[in-house]
């Protein structure tokens, strides 16, 4: 391997030109280094450009700025058959009119391969994607899974350095694409090559990647291992996107080294100990972030730091978890309890107008930038 | 059930619509075995017994093909043969020039935004609807013209001298055929998803092989159902070959015509019973194409 990323796009920038004559930029000076081996994410809801992004690196769209580079070659034109990389489509894109063998084949065909050799290798990857004896079909004749394997194997016979994958699973049901999921993980682990994966399902992108680029509008918001996304969000969209957040509106009254003491209009009333981020100056308007697991909820008072009384509004039972939507003065946040103890007395729930104290502690909170 | 099933209107309303479109075809088949050569009324069906044809006044008495006796007379007739391989030299040429045309036509539609894009769409509906005595006159108009120029510029004489025939006839199909060619393929285009192309790029074949492998084979169905229609539109077209066609061009549709200007034996019926046999297939062909087409969609 001449370079230590797989994949590279720095500053990448593409514009397209809308049926009205403007211009938009689906993807916005996106940086990102994608080391070998590695199962990279690109995660975010429709039209964030991570598709795009993706399309880019496959050679199916030039870049209008910027450079990708793959293996550490600028790849400037060229064309996608002349790229390393190999691509499972969304919709598959199986042809219809050749048999499972001759799919596979094709890519072997293009590279010159004889037909001892490519008999060889396509029953390599039947059996690696557990498709042994399908050979003969046609895509049509096969399940929606088995045609997602057959894309699959499709692509990973050509033994490529690089895997991307666009949304592979979107079309398969919850059952289905849970199993896929690990499958595909032990895959990629047990080959050991990069995959680059564009999905809008969080959990599908914390369950396998070893890192995730969170985009939204042509931009990466956040790039990291799944739990620095989950439990260190770096801006308000990300905490808001993956999983839920509270937000309660404040300003830093006083700053540290190591923390920060903010006031909530909204509670009128100071947080202290908060932890601190990057470029957080004394009197700027931030957001307090903390995830619904993480509110501790008592129904009395322990400790005076941080804890503020309310009312319970509504409970959800949801099975593994019971959802208390709490109002402080007017501001309601969720805590989601995990239901440890039997919930079949109705009594263990909390009552509707209930006075419970919600606890805040400054480890599990965040102190974001207003986006 | 279908509660119009049963209805009378319905039942009679079906009857008469399969009446008029069939019964002239039936009565056109059964008179070409007509013993009557002047085919005014039916006079049975003519015996096969002698070896010689026997006429008694304008009945035919007997004939060694027996009730096939005017598809005999058909095919010993030369002029018939040699109109039918103009018909068929005409409708293979133009076929396979206006279906390749027409796919390249539907392709560019299909990918490519450029500014004539409303324009070029539209004008191929232009052929189609206006009237074919009108674009007959304006082809003819267009050959005469060109033709005679050329002529007189470079003073063409005797053989040499441009003139109607089965270019100018095969020329003018080609012309109507394009149109009709684009707007089939132009359908089955709509369901081809361009990641059929990205997929076979992505896995290392260039721009031409993944036009061969991939894209041609998927929309091959498209493109038969094209030449096949516009394989039936040129073997029976009559108006456009009418202003056309010159000396020894002379097709089916023209010499059917001249000879009813004539005298109507039943060898007309014969002629007419063969082709409408070979329309029939060829139509037939077609159905069979786009349902699979249509399977395979689904």
């Amino acid at each position: 391997m001449t370079s230590e990323f797989a994949v590279e796009m720095r500053d990448v920038v593409k514009r397209f030109i809308t049926p009205e004559g403007g211009e938009i930029a689906a993807v916005d000076h996106v940086t990102m280094q994608i080391k070998n081996g590695e199962f990279f994410s690109m995660l975010g809801s429709s039209g964030c450009g991570k598709t795009t992004s993706l399309r880019m690196v496959a050679g199916f769209e030039w870049t209008t700025e910027g450079e990708v580079y793959i293996e550490g070659k600028a790849m400037g034109h060229t064309p996608p058959f002349q790229r390393k990389v190999n691509t499972v489509f969304q919709n598959y894109a199986l042809f219809q009119h050749l048999t499972v063998f001759q799919n596979l084949a094709f890519g072997l065909e293009m590279e010159g391969a004889k037909e001892d050799e490519i008999k060889k290798r396509v029953g390599h990857a039947l059996e690696m994607v557990q498709l042994t004896g399908m050979d003969r079909r046609k895509p049509k004749h096969l399940s929606g899974g088995q045609q997602q394997r057959v894309a699959l194997a499709r692509a990973l016979v050509k033994t490529p350095d690089v895997l991307l994958l666009d949304e592979p699973l979107g079309a398969l049901d919850l059952k289905l694409r849970k199993e896929m999921q690990l499958e595909l993980k032990a895959l990629q682990q047990q080959l050991g090559i990069t995959f680059i994966y564009v999905t809008h399902d969080q959990e599908e992108a914390l369950t396998m990647s070893d890192r995730i680029a969170v985009m939204s509008n042509g931009k990466v918001k956040q790039m990291g291992t799944p739990v620095e996304i989950y439990e260190r969000p770096t801006n308000k969209f990300v905490a808001d996107f993956i999983g839920e957040s509270n937000f309660l509106e404040g300003k830093i009254k006083f700053i540290s080294k190591s923390e920060a003491r903010v006031f909530v209009p909204s509670l009128n009333t100071e947080l202290v100990g908060m932890p601190i981020s990057e470029g957080l100056v004394k009197g700027e308007e931030i957001v307090v972030c903390i995830r619904p697991e993480k509110v501790r909820i008592t129904e009395k008072n322990a400790i005076n730091q941080n804890m503020f009384r309310g009312k319970v509004a509504n409970t959800v039972y949801i099975g593994a978890d019971t959802h208390v939507f709490v109002d402080l003065q007017g501001t309601r946040l969720k805590v989601w309890e995990q239901n440890r103890i039997s919930r079949l007395d109705p009594k263990s729930f909390y009552a509707v107008g209930q006075e419970v104290w919600l606890m805040l502690m400054p480890e599990n909170t965040l102190v974001l930038k207003k986006d | 059930m279908n509660p119009f099933r049963r209805s009378p209107f319905v039942i009679a309303a079906t009857v008469l619509v399969y009446f008029f479109l069939y019964a002239p075809i039936v009565g056109l088949i059964l008179y070409s075995f007509n013993a009557s050569r002047t085919n005014v009324t039916f006079e049975g069906f003519i015996p096969a017994y002698s070896e010689n044809v026997v006429m008694d006044g304008s009945l035919v008495k007997s004939s060694p093909c027996g009730p096939f006796h005017w598809y005999c007379d058909l095919a010993k007739n030369n002029d018939v043969t040699e109109a039918a391989g103009n018909t068929l030299t005409i409708a293979f040429t133009a076929t396979i020039i206006s279906t390749i045309i027409g796919t390249m036509a539907a392709l560019a539609l299909q990918r490519y935004n450029f500014k004539m894009k409303p324009f070029s769409q539209l004008s191929l509906y232009i052929p189609i609807v206006i009237p074919e005595i009108v674009m007959g006159i304006g082809i003819l108009t267009l050959f005469s013209q060109f033709f005679g120029w050329v002529n007189e510029t470079f003073n063409l004489v005797g053989d040499g001298r441009l003139s109607l025939g089965i270019a100018t006839v095969t020329m003018s199909h080609i012309a109507f055929m394009v149109p009709f060619v684009t707007l089939v393929v132009q359908a089955r285009l709509q369901g081809f998803d361009k990641s059929y192309e990205e997929a076979a790029m992505d896995l290392g074949a260039n721009e031409w092989t993944t036009f061969r492998r991939v894209t041609f084979p998927m929309i091959l169905p498209g493109i038969m159902s094209g030449a096949l229609l516009a394989f039936t539109l040129s073997l029976d077209d009559f108006v456009i070959t009418f202003f056309t066609n010159g000396p020894g061009s002379t097709t089916l549709p023209i010499y059917v015509y001249g000879l009813l200007r004539r005298i109507i034996t039943p060898q007309v019926n014969a002629l007419s019973t063969v082709w409408i046999l070979v329309v029939f297939f060829a139509v037939l062909a077609l159905q069979i194409l786009q349902n699979r087409d249509s399977k395979q969609h689904s």
